[in-house]
Order: structure tokens, then C-alpha cells, then sequence
């Protein structure tokens, strides 16, 4: 079985100070397949990956490629090897170019001088593959999907023959997934590997021929991805039975118009006409990777500059600082937890209470007391692993850094909660969790404006949804009459027509 | 202890190993180092810097630098000594911190106003700052042997140096503003991931500007005690200090990239370098392995705190 796998590894072991994060996991990956690898948030998945790709040394077992023990293995013998691995943070330089990025390390040189084609390249490596980005925009002025995009780019440059791709779909719309699962089966047919992590099991289901779950830090099993289902996938990596998640009922009670916004525009593209959400109302903004949602609710807190008017509780902000924004109540979780979400040198418990912290003190001085508390009520609210108040939350898991972040803003009582990504990276109980906590807002009367790059998750959650093209709102839909695929129709027709016009 | 835990131990605590491992040294190869007399004397001589050192924790973890605290020592300095001899020697004490206090916030207003980062700024505020106690000073030294004046650096209090008592109560009233309070957590915030405190809410600028006021105030307050020791006002006091507070502050480990840091790393910074400079004083060896021991610990405390950060 082994002696026709590609890379193998026997027995995997890997420890952090005292904590076991895996134990005794074997993995054989064949030439030329889709390997799927699933598990809960802080299951594992990352760390197997970095020890693939020899970022991490494992503390025990043995890895074999092509048959051959590697006595030494880190990230140069990996690459050396052909095993390239796609972090699910992402790790690019932001002051360099897309294409220098893409070409990180594999630039063409005379005698170390630069000969400057990487452009020239990454405009092949675009069209083999079908991603689109500019080869010259500077990585650090886009956004997370097109980032993501580079990290993908990165690793077909890379000629591997294992590629790991950590959560490589966390924030892509339904069409750039599509295209990178077909990017996928290409590599597969010139019998390269994928191994893909994802918290998407239909993805998950739809591509892979194999499947291995983590539960734990150990392996429960690998099985061909042909007798699997949703629920199998489930009971196997909680480890019991579990039906499908639902989303919490809808709160239709809504009252007084509490955010209100005019003729808002930002220099970024921004031209927001009219929007106004009502107390306990959630309002969902729909759209393409690059079509401004982002933009729109970073304008209306005051990220960006913009012109228009912002009224909160019929109150107009006068200036429009975040500072401001916040004064008056609205709040932004942002998709990127590590760029602008999480302070990394802080602990949990710092992290959690950072936007709370007059409420947490008195005269000046923190109110250690109540501000463990209100820490701990939301760990065990959420879920976060390892429950540790004063948990490093650079260590966790990309899953658990997102109920972290999302567990900072749940504590204050904001007037408009604007959710930019609120799922990215975390699993089907986190994610349903997170669901109900933004019921339970609405619930109370928050005015919540919710971002996502998964459609579902937007008809899902709102009473109403805009469409989104260009940094317009271009239509406005009935999630409870609409489905995912008309929907993604009618933004495609909106973006068509919006090339056609220019 | 695991093996990860002593690593970790040792990563914390490299500057307090080395400080415990030279003054055992010192104490065996010399008779006149573990005196009560020498030990309050290394206090003394370097409270001034050792104030300085802990304003300037506060800078370093909220994500900056600050170059011109050895400008505002010596403006500190020459207004101190001048208002001492023109005005009233207590009025030249009480005055110059809050000289200090006034250029860090001028320090402040610059970095956010104009959005340049600090250790640029600073270096052109350093140079005008210190212009200006040049042609305060015309140049010359200020004469302030005045008992009202000096007693500050030359008195003690409880058989110890004033100067110590005040560098003793700032450094444990610092520490307490970067524990306890929300201010501390603001600084550790703004350092850590500026955006994210942004996103809080937090009005970052403000923290700023108050960080690099400490910083201003305490050049002001070590000034006074160094001045009123030497009865003397001058524009050249403070050269280099800015840089051997920096040092001091990196080498008791806290972080150079802003986020992390602790007010008694820096005094351990402090009083490591200290302790080397004494113990070749005593030993009386030659000023050219001074030096070079002065590299080689500074290298062993960086060492030891990579210790434990492999990937
Ligand atoms: N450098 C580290 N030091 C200490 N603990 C770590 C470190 N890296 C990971 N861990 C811990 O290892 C566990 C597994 O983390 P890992 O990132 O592999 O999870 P994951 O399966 O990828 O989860 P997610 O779905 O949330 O991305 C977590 O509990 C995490 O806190
Ligand atoms: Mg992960």
C-alpha cells in the first residue's frame, strides 16, 4: 500500500511545550490525487500540514517520499522534494508586487541580477490556470481573496508534487472556488497531489477521491471519498452523531431605523445611494470577490474616507473617525483577523476586552475581576480551544483566533454590528454557534449588516440582501424567495452588464 | 520543570540570570564590590538614566523610538539651572520635568500630525531641541552652587539617594500605569496591531502623543537630578543618552517591534550595563576589554532570550 504512495508519513507525533497537538498519525498520499483533509477547528489539520511542508519538525514519526526515509526534513528538503504547502494565514510580503510574491525565491537572475520577467511569467501562469490578477498591484492594496489568489498562484509556480492547500477557499465566491477545483483535477490528471483542508464538506465531497478526518490530534480514519456523505463526515470528525446545522429563526420584529446612510461615496469606488437598517434587522450584502462589500462597510465606519452622510439613531455623525463611528455604536469585525482583527503579542483575555475597556475599569484602572469574567463567559459561550483566559492567542488555530475575535465584539452592546466574513475558517459547530449569537443580537435590536463571500450564509441569516457590483448596491432580493443559484446568476448579469456600460 | 518550561523561563528572565551570575562573579573576585557603599553608588549614578530608560519602554511598546530624549535632558538642564540661578532654584526644579512634559507632547504632535515615523521625527525635533538650549545657554555653562538647588542630586533620604527614591517611585508608578490601567493596555494594543486598536475603537493618536509626553517628562526629571548633582547647567548634558536608554530597554527584553515589554526589564537593562562598567572600575582592568565584555554579554542576553523561539 505504502510503496505506491508519494509521501507518507508513519506515526507523526507533534508536541508544543506540554500539549499534544498530534499523536501517532499516518497519511499515505498517492501520485495524482485529491486528498481531502477534515476536522473541527484545532483538530490538527494545520499542524499536519506544516509538518508535510516541514515548517513544523514533528517530535516522532517517519516521513517517506517515493519510498525513500527522509532523515532530515525541513522546508528546503520539502521543497527539494516537491511538497509545497499554501498556509491557511497567508504568508506574502505586502510591500512586494503579485508577481514578485507569486515568484518569491524562483525569480530568474544572471548571476544574482534580477532580470525583471516575472510579470512576463505570472501572465502564462494566469492564463493556464485562469486566475486573473494584476501581476504589478502592490500585494499589500488587496484584498483577502486576492491574496488568497496569489498564495495559489505561488504554488503552481512551485511545480510541486504535493501541494497543501490549508482553507485556500475561506473567503473566494462560489465562482473562484469553482475555478480552483478546477485547477485541482488539472494537477490531479498530470498526476500531481492536492491535499485540500477545508471546512466546506460539499467541496469537500465534490472534488476529493480520499478523505482523512482528525479528531483530536489523531487520525480517525481514511476512506475513498465515493462512500461518503454529509453525515458520515460529520459523526466522524465530533465523534458522534450530529444533524446539519440550521439557521436560527428570523427575527421579522424590527423597529425605529437605526442606521441610515446617504450618498455615500469613497474614493475606492463606494456609491451607496441609500441604506437604512432597522433595530433587530439584518440586512445582508451579497456579491462577487472585488465587488466593494468590503469597501462599503468599511465607509460607513469611517476606515476610509468618504463623503455622505452616516446617521445612527437619527443622530449624523459629524466626524468620521472609527473612534467616532464607535462612540455612536456601530461596530466592525473585519475579515482579516490577523491584519486588523486580533493583537497578536496580546493574550485572549486582552484581546476580548479590547473594545470594552472603559466598561472594564473604573477611574482609569482595570477592573481585573470583571474583565476575566466577561472573558471566560465568552470562551465557554463560543467554545474557544484551548479555554485559557489567558490563552496565546497566536498559537491557536485559525478557527479558534476567529471565535476569539468574533467573541470581542459580542461583549459591548453596539447599536449596528456590521459582520464582515463572521465564518471564515471555523466549523460546522462554531459556525453554528456564531449563527446563533447573531440571532440572539438581532434579537435584542441590534441593526446588523452582514458580509459574506458564502451566499448561503447570507440568505441564510438576513431579511433582506442588496446585491453588490462595483461598490453599488444594484438590487435588492427576498432571501426567503430567492436561491443561491439565482442569485449568483443575477450577479453575474449585473457584472456582464457593468462591462458591457464601460 | 519540562524542558519547554525551563526554556521558556530562561527567555524571560536572561537579563536577571546574567545580572545574578556577574554580581556573583564580582563578589568572589573582588572585596569591594558587594559594599553597601558601592551598590548605592551604581544606584545613584545611573537613576537618571534609569528614568529615562523607563519613559522609554512605554515609546518602544507602543510601536516607536524616541531620539531627542537626550535633547530634552539638556534643555531640561539649562532651564533648570538658569531659573535656579535667575528666579528661584525651587522653581527651576519643579519647572523643568514639566519643560520636558511640553516637548515630548510637541514630540507627539509631530509623529501623528505629520504621520512620520517617530524615530525620524525625533531626530529632527532632537536637533531643534537642542538648538534651542544652545542659544538659551549662549554656549556657556550655567553655575547653579545654590544649597537650595543642589540638595535634590547630593541629599539623601533614610541613608539613601533622593535620586534613587524618585527613579525607584517613577519606575513603580509607570509600571502600574502599563498593568493596571486601560492606558497600559491601549500602548501594548497600538504596538501590537495598530489597525486592530483602530477597529476597537481606540483613538491611537492620542496614545501615542501620551507616550512620547512621558517620555519628554522623565528626561526632564532625570535632568534635574543630574544637574543639581553637578550644580551645573549645559546644553551638552544628555548626548548619547537617547541611545544608551534604547539599549538598555532592548537588552532587558522588550520587544524592539513594539506589543511586549515590562518597565523593570529596562532597569535590569540598565544596571546590567551597569554592573559591567563598575566591576572593570574596581577590578581596574584595562578599558579596552571593557568593550569587548560589554559586546560579548550584550550578544550572551540576546542569545539566551532566542533560546526558546524555533519555529
Ligand atoms: N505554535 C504553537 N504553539 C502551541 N500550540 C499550537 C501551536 N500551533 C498550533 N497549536 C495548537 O495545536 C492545535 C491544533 O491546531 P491547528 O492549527 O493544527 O488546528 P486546525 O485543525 O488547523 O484548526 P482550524 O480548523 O481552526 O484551522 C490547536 O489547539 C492549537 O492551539
Ligand atoms: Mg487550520
Amino acid at each position: 500500500m505504502s510503496t505506491d504512495a508519494l509521501l507518507s508519513v508513519r506515526g507523526i507525533g507533534v508536541r508544543f511545550g506540554d500539549v499534544e497537538v498530534l499523536s501517532g498519525v499516518d497519511l499515505d498520499i498517492r501520485p495524482g490525487e485529491i486528498h481531502g483533509l477534515i476536522g473541527e477547528n484545532g483538530a490538527g489539520k494545520s499542524t499536519l500540514g506544516k509538518v508535510l511542508g516541514g515548517y513544523y519538525r514533528a517530535t516522532s514519526g517517519k516521513i517517506t517520499v517515493s519510498g525513500q526515509l527522509q532523515s532530515s526534513w525541513d522546508t528546503p528538503a520539502a521543497l527539494a522534494n516537491g511538497v509545497a504547502i499554501m498556509h491557511q494565514e497567508l504568508q506574502l510580503v505586502p510591500a512586494l508586487t503579485v508577481a514578485q510574491n507569486v515568484f518569491l525565491g524562483l525569480e530568474e537572475n544572471f548571476n544574482g541580477i534580477l532580470r525583471g520577467t516575472e510579470a512576463a511569467r505570472l501572465e502564462t501562469l494566469m492564463q493556464q490556470s485562469g486566475l486573473r490578477l494584476d501581476p504589478n498591484a502592490r500585494t499589500s492594496s488587496l484584498t483577502i481573496a486576492e491574496q488568497q489568489k496569489i498564495e495559489i498562484l505561488r504554488a503552481l509556480a512551485r511545480q510541486s508534487r504535493v501541494i497543501v492547500m490549508d482553507e485556500p477557499t475561506a473567503s473566494l465566491s462560489k465562482s473562484e472556488i469553482d475555478q480552483l477545483h478546477r485547477i485541482m483535477r488539472n494537477l490531479r490528471d498530470e498526476g500531481r497531489s492536492v491535499i485540500y483542508v477545508t471546512h466546506f464538506l460539499n467541496d469537500i465531497l465534490e472534488v476529493t477521491d480520499r478523505i482523512t478526518v482528525l479528531r483530536n490530534g489523531e487520525k480517525v480514519h481514511t476512506r475513498d471519498t465515493a462512500g461518503e456523505t454529509r453525515e458520515t463526515l460529520v459523526s466522524a470528525m465530533l465523534g458522534g452523531e450530529k444533524m446539519d446545522t440550521l439557521y436560527p429563526p428570523k427575527n421579522r420584529d424590527h423597529g425605529e431605523v437605526v442606521l441610515s446612510v446617504r450618498d455615500l461615496i469613497s474614493p475606492n469606488g463606494t456609491q451607496v445611494d441609500r441604506l437604512e437598517i432597522r433595530a433587530g434587522e439584518i440586512v445582508g450584502l451579497a456579491g462577487l470577490v472585488g465587488a466593494g462589500r468590503s469597501e462599503i462597510a468599511r465607509a460607513i465606519i469611517g476606515a476610509d474616507p468618504s463623503t455622505g452622510t452616516v446617521e445612527v439613531a437619527g443622530r449624523v455623525l459629524t466626524r468620521r473617525s472609527i473612534a467616532d463611528a464607535t462612540e455612536a455604536g456601530i461596530v466592525m469585525v473585519p475579515e482579516d483577523r490577523r491584519g486588523q482583527g486580533l493583537v497578536m503579542s496580546l493574550p485572549v483575555r486582552a484581546n476580548i476586552s479590547l473594545p470594552h475597556l472603559r466598561a472594564l475599569s473604573s477611574g482609569g484602572v482595570m477592573a481585573k475581576a470583571r474583565e476575566r469574567a466577561l472573558a471566560l463567559g465568552l470562551i465557554k459561550q463560543l467554545d474557544v480551544r484551548p479555554a485559557i483566559i489567558d490563552g496565546d492567542v497566536s498559537n491557536y488555530s485559525g478557527g479558534n483566533q476567529q471565535k476569539v475575535l468574533i467573541g470581542k465584539w459580542l461583549a459591548g452592546d453596539p447599536r449596528v454590528l456590521i459582520l464582515d466574513e463572521p465564518s471564515r475558517g471555523v466549523d460546522v459547530g462554531a459556525r453554528e454557534t456564531i449563527h446563533r449569537e447573531i440571532g440572539r443580537l438581532a434579537g435584542q435590536g441590534v441593526a446588523i449588516l452582514v458580509i459574506s463571500s458564502e451566499i448561503e450564509e447570507v440568505l441564510g441569516l438576513a431579511t433582506r440582501v442588496f446585491l453588490v457590483d462595483r461598490g453599488r448596491l444594484v438590487d435588492e432580493i427576498d432571501p426567503d424567495r430567492v436561491s443561491e443559484a439565482q442569485v449568483l446568476a443575477a450577479l453575474f448579469n449585473h457584472q456582464g452588464m457593468g462591462d458591457a456600460a464601460e | 520543570m519540562t524542558r519547554a518550561k525551563t526554556l521558556h523561563f530562561l527567555q524571560n528572565y536572561a537579563v536577571l540570570i546574567l545580572i545574578a551570575l556577574l554580581v556573583a562573579a564580582l563578589t568572589l573576585l573582588s572585596d569591594s564590590f558587594l559594599t553597601g557603599r558601592n551598590l548605592l553608588n551604581i544606584l545613584n549614578q545611573n537613576a537618571p538614566l534609569a528614568i529615562m530608560a523607563s519613559a522609554m519602554t512605554l515609546v518602544i511598546i507602543v510601536g516607536g523610538f524616541d531620539l531627542s530624549v537626550g535633547a530634552i535632558f539638556a534643555m531640561g538642564s539649562v532651564t533648570s539651572a538658569w531659573l535656579a540661578v535667575n528666579v528661584n532654584p525651587f522653581l527651576g526644579l519643579a519647572l523643568a520635568p514639566f519643560v520636558g512634559l511640553a516637548l515630548g507632547y510637541a514630540n507627539g504632535i509631530a509623529i501623528t500630525a505629520l504621520r512620520v515615523h517617530s524615530f525620524l521625527a525625533t531626530i529632527a525635533t532632537a536637533l531643534i531641541f537642542k538648538g534651542i538650549a544652545v542659544a538659551l545657554s549662549d554656549g556657556r555653562l550655567i553655575s547653579a552652587r545654590i544649597d537650595d538647588f543642589t540638595w535634590l542630586g547630593r541629599g539623601k533620604f533614610l541613608g539613601v539617594f533622593n535620586s534613587v527614591w524618585v527613579m525607584v517611585l517613577f519606575a513603580l508608578v509607570l509600571t502600574f500605569l502599563l498593568t493596571r490601567t486601560t492606558f497600559g493596555r491601549k500602548l501594548f494594543a497600538v504596538g501590537g496591531n495598530e489597525e486592530a486598536a483602530i477597529l476597537s475603537g481606540i483613538r491611537t493618536n492620542r496614545v501615542k502623543i501620551a507616550a512620547f509626553a512621558i517620555a519628554g517628562f522623565a528626561a526632564g526629571l532625570a535632568s534635574i537630578i543630574t544637574t543639581s548633582r553637578v550644580a551645573l547647567g549645559q546644553a551638552t548634558a544628555g548626548d548619547g543618552m537617547e541611545l544608551q536608554a534604547i539599549a538598555a530597554v532592548i537588552l532587558g527584553g522588550t520587544s524592539i517591534y513594539g506589543g511586549q515589554g515590562a518597565v523593570w526589564r529596562s532597569l535590569a537593562g540598565v544596571f546590567l550595563l551597569a554592573l559591567v562598567n563598575n566591576g572593570f572600575n574596581i577590578l581596574g582592568i584595562d578599558p579596552f576589554f571593557r568593550d569587548l565584555t560589554m559586546g560579548l554579554i550584550i550578544l550572551a542576553a540576546v542569545g539566551i532570550s532566542a533560546l526558546g523561539q524555533r519555529r
